[in-house]
């Protein structure tokens, strides 16, 4: 329209004299190609660490999946050992991100590195609760990711960061990213609760409920002065603790005469209410 | 909470230098730079102490935990101070000369500085306010001015090419910068010819 032919008429030749007699090794351009320097290694780490994230969160799904099978698997003490070996694979990638956040402020890279510690306090919290029978702390978790300098390489990086104890290195877990790795492991719990009863296993699903309770109750006492996500996630949780509720209540009421497939139905039922005329 | 409080004073007194430097946009405000530059000055120190005191709320490891607070308010700042150094020189100030006006480090290992990202904002707000000048400037009879901005403009575009933006709010904010350089070709177009301007740069008059 009008701009254009507005353009057609402008001297084009002049617009690009004048471009060019930009000088580049002006004062001006020298910064700006300094800022270019810093705003690429500043986006390269950036994307370092996303990658990190990913792994992080594919090994830990993978761990989560390999302990579900612990219930139903005949050589649970193999899995275990597994899981473990999982788990400190694991580590040795926050490891990398720890190196990586040396001397930077964690918080401005945290978008980055969130999803996957988040899926790692799941696991972690899984294979926990799986041989304690309890959740575990966030203390606990940290303590695992406190790392010893493996080689010379990592003790001259250390050594100058005044905010470090030289010599070590460290990632902490932020209490956010804690309380929803929690919040996700009850999700994993409830499909435990669903395994357990499908192979017959009746004392599981009230050890579940006991805990998942506990776990709901520590939530609503944050209630809404948390972050937004955690709100979400208070919402599919109360979910959760009600499916294994209400298998509670199923096994109680009837016992072990109900078949298992029919039981293994009252869980996929998203309604709280259990319909009578399905056992008869 | 009381890092909030801190930040609306300094929003405060970034209202009142923009209020103050705005006027520069009308016929009479032209003569009265010097004095306006001025006062803006005064105020600086104003938000020099208020830094201060927002330095206090938190340990300064953790910058950009709170970064979001006072990160609209520190572009703006970045941007009048860049206002008020070009009004006095028509020079772009640098990273470095923002954070001495505003009292606080240049480099975050020393502490609560000024990010360059919000920097980069800043400037570029400089040159939508800039492309706005050139025009008042027409208007008010300064025919002159609009080609300094516009060489001015023109180097800030090539630097701003340089860098190699992510599709985050900076980018949005630098893709609107091309329009203010359109704006302000427009004007020095419109001045040359109609021979308005005393030094017309190559063949520009000739296609009416």
């Amino acid at each position: 329209g009008y701009r254009k032919r507005k353009h057609d008429n402008f001297p084009h030749g002049q617009r690009r004299d004048e471009k060019e007699n930009v000088n580049p090794s002006s004062a001006l351009m020298k910064s700006f190609k300094s800022f270019q320097l810093e705003l690429d290694t500043r986006h390269d780490k950036y994307e370092r660490l996303v990658k990190l994230s990913r792994d992080i969160t594919i090994e830990s799904k993978r761990t989560i999946f390999l302990l579900h099978r612990f219930i139903s698997a005949p050589n649970g003490e193999e899995i275990l050992h597994d899981s473990q070996v999982k788990l400190d694979a694991i580590r040795r990638k926050i490891r990398q991100v720890a190196q990586e956040l040396i001397g930077e402020d964690m918080y401005q890279f945290h978008k980055a590195i969130s999803p996957g510690l988040q899926e790692y306090v799941e696991a972690v919290s899984f294979q926990y609760f799986i041989k304690t029978r309890s959740l575990i702390s966030i203390e606990d978790i940290n303590k695992q990711l406190i790392f010893k300098p493996e080689d010379r390489e990592d003790t001259s990086m250390i050594f100058n960061y005044r905010d470090l104890i030289p010599h070590t290195l460290s990632l902490k877990v932020t209490p956010v990213d804690y309380l929803l790795g929690v919040a996700d492991l009850t999700g994993e719990l409830m499909r435990l609760c669903i395994s357990s009863v499908g192979n017959g296993d009746i004392d599981t699903p009230f050890e579940l409920s006991q805990f998942l309770r506990q776990i709901y109750d520590g939530f609503t006492f944050i209630g809404n002065t948390g972050p937004y996500e955690v709100s979400k996630k208070l919402y599919t949780l109360k979910q959760s603790l009600a499916k294994v509720e209400n298998a509670c209540y199923t096994l109680k009421v009837r016992g072990s005469e109900i078949p298992k497939h029919v039981l293994v139905d009252v869980f996929s039922t998203k309604t709280e209410l259990i319909d009578h005329e399905e056992c008869l | 909470q009381e890092i909030r409080k801190v930040v609306q004073a300094l929003e405060q007194t970034a209202r009142e230098m923009l209020t103050l430097l705005q006027g520069v946009h009308q016929g009479p405000g032209f003569q009265d730079i010097p004095t306006k530059c001025q006062k803006a000055r005064e105020h600086f120190s104003t938000v020099k102490t208020q830094l201060e005191s927002l330095k206090t709320k938190f340990p300064a490891v953790q910058y950009y935990r709170f970064h979001e607070h006072w990160r609209f308010v520190l572009q703006r700042l970045v941007f009048l101070a860049a206002f008020v150094v070009y009004l006095e020189s028509e020079t772009l100030v640098t990273q470095q000369s923002v954070a001495e006006i505003l009292g606080i480090e240049a480099d975050r290992e020393r502490g609560f500085h000024l990010d360059i990202e919000d920097y980069l904002s800043g400037i570029l707000t400089l040159a939508s306010e800039l492309a706005r000048l050139a025009v008042n400037s027409v208007t008010a009879g300064d025919y002159s001015r609009p080609l300094r901005i516009s060489t001015f403009i023109n180097e800030l575009d090539s630097g701003f090419r340089l860098l190699n933006l992510k599709n985050d709010s900076l980018r949005k904010r630098y893709d609107g910068l091309k329009y203010d350089v359109k704006k302000i070709e427009e004007v020095v177009y419109d001045l040359s010819i109609r021979g308005l301007s005393k030094e017309t740069t190559g063949g520009a008059g000739g296609e009416k």
